[in-house]
């Protein structure tokens, strides 16, 4: 069988940067190929190369073969031509990828508009049967409906109608589900499958997930800066892996680091019962405004040394509940205690029961001030203390070398770190004040997973040193498993399933639970034990 | 829509109510007593209460508030203490020039800022983009005044294409009226057209930096459809705020150009007013211009919610 | 594009070096006194003794420009001060207790003086007070008040939703500190930036007051009254008119481009992109 598209020596530099270094790969009709890589990888710069949308200031060469013929040497015209037509892209941010101003159905018409494929009538008829072939059926789903009035799943349904309304024979899908839910993740992946097969359309999947491309791809290529370094069937692939750089990826993904048991019987945070709860925006003129209840009578207990995870899907209250629980956010029924004392949000927490309690949060790059040095930020808990420390200075370099990092970082700004060491940066931040507990909100979702592998390892030893309490906010199973002991599942404000964490995502028993792990993607067993084998 | 409409209706009543209670506050209370102070120093006591009691200015603030606001409702001004004649009037003449001339000028600030703006989009980075940027760089530097001079030096005085001021009337025709109106209304527009533009501009080159514009690449949309049928309707949202903005500095620059074509408007009835210590023209005056300005905020915001879906449902 | 970058902060900061030598030197040295009525020498052409010529009552145009530039220079920074110090305060307040009902309070005041134009202010300050160049300071100043409670409580309300402000909160910090250590310093890329827009629209708007007589009395000599008295003059002596609205236009633009130039350098979106 020929190749429906071809990529020859692909090479791309931006701003004289060098981003692809010599890119080869070809896609057959009909096949699923997959593009696994880490950040900054090229994987995301190879899809727009082959769409020729790159940014200002990049410099492409080699060839790009579309049925034999060289999209390199075409000209603008040509390629809006076959954009659209003949191949078709969907970006990551379904919140972001859609004009805010324009009906969905106008979005899908204007691909065959633009196209001349039909005309405005016929075109929308047509977009409405894209629309619902896509799960979005004109009963359920207006079509005249805004994008900002659906979900982000229902978004990224919408953009694929759009990539899909004239049946391109290539679909090129750049992390389609990664700002998705697990669950939504799980219903278009399936949607992207049954196209496929449907349509008879070619699919570039692009992800640093390895498990979502076990599960789709016909073939897999792994790319590491710029080049693909492994390429092959998806089953002969995962079962060799014959570079080390595919074989790392993969360790790291399903890394379990060595834990000792610290967990103590004694309770140190107890939860009774907590609400939390919104007013509605909108305008009422008469009554009371409706509430939403974020928060749903939540109880729990988290114990000295323990490691307790909490798992939900965005929306499910995880964040507000964090909020109440570091005593930012007042509640509005039950209450929450920390060794026996109360929390009350805002100004009447005392301190020293502030000191006891800390938070890492997801996002590396907004959790400093860039203005700041690391010193600094990380003595900025000193705030909580009555006096001043004696020696400021020698307990950030304690910190710091907690975390692995030298003191003479403390005299630098946080640019100067990656986003793996500003994680670190900011464990140490909570470790200052040696807390009894540590809130880590989603810490490591936002790292690639051979940095996350190293944030997982130092977790477990600063648990085993220190015999602190982690709680442990995450979505990502694979995470939760590796990393705490006990595990709370939490939907829509309230926990709907609470145990040991093997028994929990082994053997779950709230269907919720088991539509979650059902939903995960997971790199089959068989394959896991054939490489170890 | 209809709560949004709704909801703004009241922020403008609201408006316009704090807004008359500003200006009567300066007015009528700071002076101490309106009457004294119009009359000056010299005035006999008899003479004060006397205006006084023909100004209606006898009572407690809070009732002449009421007073005054109660009349503006039914179109009453007061009277003019150096004219002997109603307030509006006065305004009722006067506004038939200045208020034809900074709509005028705004017509002609969206006319000239609209398609530079979109060019220099267009052309971002190429000698086009460049030339505009240059000339508008100096069109915002130049005051309206100052530049309604050169038009008069050039147009009137050199080329004898334009009278150099003055105003026949709308009796005379509406060609004549414009024309009185034309070189003035340049001289506004132009720098007021130049912030525009470059807002236009950068409001335009943001949003082609968004996402859903490389989607609509992505669907076969050539760069000239993308800008023109996914980037200018969003880009235009913040052009509208500063088109608000913008009426309120053409209507004080009407008002001041005025004085350079010795046209009878507003800005001449309220100079002459503040000379003369004629405190109530000077506050039926400053009412309507502020009037005018928020009710063209008003307006901003209903296109607003027009423009952008998502206002509509929120706030 | 790299290369345009600081030439356009260098030569805005160049012209208006210029402006701002000149007034300062005014203080201390002018070619001639401006007080002094010369009829003698009235409307002389550019000479070596008056290198710009004279006006209609004989003064050095010259000296009256280097006099002009300090009035419109001390009203225009005058009323930035007053914008800034009531209204980047006003802006982070409500900023910090955002969607509560101060903030509604804060903006809602905005928005009633954004209805009056700085002329409008000026008109209602003269009519009871009289004519100055205080007024002029006033007016524009209070004008310049929303500007930057709006300015400033847009940029803080994007970084309230950092988490690093969070992290602040986690270390028991109250609004009030925070804004100070972490809000203020990192908006004040924008306020620079602001400042000096509304530094040229001050000078502008100075003009266009003292051209009315709602600014600088005589006999203080601003750009704005020269142009307003050779109007008269405009057919016999048109350089008396153009003389003084080149200078307006040159400090503005001046600003103007220091202004673009600092947000090139400062707005670390901008850097973002060229890298």
């Amino acid at each position: 069988m020929t190749a429906m598209i071809e990529a020859r020596g692909l090479s791309l530099a931006i701003h004289g940067m060098p981003i692809l270094r010599g890119v080869s790969f070809a896609l057959r009709e009909g096949e699923t190929f997959g593009l696994v890589g880490e950040s900054g990888s090229g994987k995301s710069m190879t899809a727009l190369s082959l769409m020729r949308l790159l940014p200002e200031g990049a410099e492409a060469s080699g060839e790009i073969l579309l049925a034999g013929r060289d999209l390199m040497a075409l000209g603008e015209a040509e390629m809006c031509d076959l954009r659209g037509r003949e191949m078709a892209m969907i970006s990551q941010e379904p919140m972001t990828a859609l004009n805010p101003v324009q009906t969905i159905a106008d979005q899908v018409a204007e691909t065959l508009i633009v196209h001349a494929a039909a005309r405005p009538r016929e075109a929308r008829r047509i977009a409405l049967e894209r629309l619902a072939r896509v799960g979005l059926p004109p009963d359920a789903i207006p079509p005249d409906r805004y994008p900002h009035e659906l979900s982000g799943g229902q978004r990224q349904r919408v953009a694929i109608a759009m990539a899909i309304a004239l049946r391109p024979r290539l679909l090129i899908a750049d992390e389609p589900t990664t700002a998705l839910d697990v669950t939504t993740q799980a219903q278009i992946l399936a949607l992207l499958k049954g196209l496929v097969r449907e349509e008879g359309m070619g699919l570039m999947l692009i992800t640093h997930d390895l498990a979502v491309v076990a599960g789709m791809a016909d073939r897999v290529a792994v790319m590491q800066e710029g080049r693909i370094v492994e390429e092959g069937d998806t089953e002969s692939l995962f079962t060799r892996m014959r570079h080390p750089y595919t074989r790392a990826l993969f360790e790291a993904s399903a890394h379990q680091p060595e834990r000792r048991p610290t967990a103590r019987a004694e309770p140190l945070l107890v939860a009774e019962d907590v609400v939390r709860e919104y007013r509605m925006p909108g305008l009422r003129l008469f009554g009371p405004a409706p509430r939403f209840r974020a928060v749903d009578h939540v109880s729990f207990t988290i114990h000295k040394g323990e490691s307790l995870g909490l798992v939900g899907e965005s929306g499910c209250g995880k964040s507000t509940l964090t909020r109440a629980l570091l005593g930012l956010d007042p509640i509005d029924g039950g209450r929450i205690r920390l060794g026996g004392e109360e929390i009350t949000a805002g100004r009447h927490m005392p301190a020293r029961l502030r000191r006891r309690m800390q938070v890492v949060f997801q996002d590396p790059y907004a959790s400093f001030d860039p203005r700041w040095k690391v010193g600094r930020l990380v003595a900025e808990p000193f705030h909580l203390l009555e006096t001043p420390p004696e020696d400021p200075a020698a307990r950030v370099a304690e910190a710091l070398a907690d975390v692995g990092l030298p003191a003479d970082a403390a005299d630098r700004y946080i640019h100067e770190f990656s986003g793996g060491q500003r994680q670190r940066i900011a464990i140490a931040r909570a470790l200052v004040l040696k807390p009894d507990l540590v809130i880590l909100d989603e810490a490591v979702s936002a790292l690639d997973v051979s940095i996350r592998a190293q944030i997982l390892d130092l977790l477990a030893d600063l648990q085993a040193r220190l015999g602190l309490a982690w709680l442990f906010i995450s979505h990502d199973l694979n995470v939760v498993r590796a990393i705490t002991d006990r595990v709370l599942v939490m939907q829509a404000g309230r926990i709907v399933e609470e145990g040991e964490t093997e028994r929990v995502l082994t053997a779950p028993e709230h269907p919720y639970t088991q539509t979650l792990i059902k939903a995960a993607p997971q790199i089959p067993a068989a394959w896991r034990k054939a490489l170890h084998g | 829509m209809i709560r949004y409409l709704a909801r703004r209706l009241l922020s403008l009543a609201l408006s316009l109510i704090a807004a008359s209670i500003v200006i009567f506050a300066v007015i009528e209370i700071i002076p101490g007593d309106p009457a004294a102070y119009m009359l000056g120093l010299n005035a006999s006591p008899e003479a004060v209460a006397a205006l006084r009691d023909q100004l209606g200015l006898n009572g407690t603030a809070f009732s002449r508030y009421l007073d005054w606001a109660g009349g503006l409702l039914q179109g009453d001004f007061g009277q003019s203490y150096t004219y002997r004649v109603p307030v509006a009037e006065l305004i009722g003449e006067r506004i038939q020039v200045s208020l034809p001339l900074a709509a005028y000028a705004l017509v002609l600030t969206v006319l000239i800022a609209f398609p530079v703006g979109l060019i220099a989009a267009a052309r971002r980075g190429r000698p086009a983009d460049w030339g505009i940027m240059a000339a508008t760089q100096l069109g915002i530097a130049i005051p309206n005044f100052w530049f309604a001079m050169l038009l008069v030096l050039l147009f009137a005085v050199k080329l004898h294409w334009f009278s150099a001021g003055g105003f026949p009337g709308w009796e005379g025709g509406l060609a004549a009226g414009l024309k009185a109106l034309t070189l003035p209304a340049i001289a506004l527009a132009l720098p007021q057209a130049s912030i525009l533009a470059r807002v236009m501009r950068s409001s335009l080159i943001d949003t082609l930096h968004q996402d859903y514009i490389r989607t609509a690449r992505a669907k076969g949309l050539t760069r000239r459809q993308a800008l023109l049928r996914h980037a200018l309707r969003n880009g235009l949202i913040p052009v509208l705020t500063i088109m608000g903005l913008q009426f309120s500095f053409l209507l004080a620059g009407a008002i001041i150009i005025e004085n350079v074509f010795f046209l009878p408007g507003l800005g001449r009835l309220i100079f002459q007013a503040i000379t003369q210590r004629d405190l109530i023209v000077v506050e039926g005056v400053v009412m309507l211009l502020v009037f005018a300005v928020i009710v063209v905020n008003f307006m901003v915001d209903i296109a607003y919610g027009a423009a952008d879906p998502r206002l509509r449902r929120r706030r | 594009m790299r290369a345009r970058l600081p030439l356009q902060l260098l030569i805005g900061a160049a012209i208006f070096a210029a402006f701002a030598l000149a007034a300062l030197v005014s203080f201390l040295w002018v070619p001639h006194d401006v007080t002094a009525l010369n009829i003698a020498a009235k409307l002389a052409p550019p000479s070596r003794e008056y290198p710009l010529g004279t006006d209609h009552f004989g003064r050095d145009m010259l000296s009256m420009l280097m006099v002009g530039a300090r009035t419109s220079i001390a009203v225009a920074i005058l009323a930035v001060g007053i914008g800034m110090l009531a209204g980047v305060p006003l802006g982070l307040w409500a900023a910090a207790r955002r969607g509560s009902l101060i903030d509604e309070i804060i903006m809602r005041g905005n928005d009633l003086v954004f209805a009056f134009p700085s002329l409008v202010i000026a008109i209602l300050i003269t009519a009871v007070f009289g004519p100055s160049a205080t007024n002029a300071i006033i007016a524009i100043g209070i004008f310049n008040i929303p500007v930057f409670a709006r300015v400033s409580r847009g940029a803080a309300l994007s970084l309230w939703t950092r988490d690093f402000i969070m992290a602040a909160r986690v270390a028991g910090k109250r609004a009030f500190r925070i804004s100070l250590e972490h809000i203020l310093p990192n908006i004040a890329n924008v306020l620079i930036v602001q400042g000096t827009i509304q530094f040229s629209l001050g000078i502008l708007a100075e003009a266009g007051l003292s051209y009315v007589g709602l600014g600088a009395q005589p006999p203080t000599p601003s750009w704005g009254r020269m142009l307003a008295e050779a109007q008269t003059m405009i057919y016999t002596a048109p350089r008396l008119a153009i003389l003084p609205g080149l200078a307006i236009v040159l400090a503005v633009l001046g600003l103007n481009l220091m202004g673009d130039g600092l947000r090139d350098l400062l707005d670390p979106r901008l850097r973002r992109a060229r890298q």
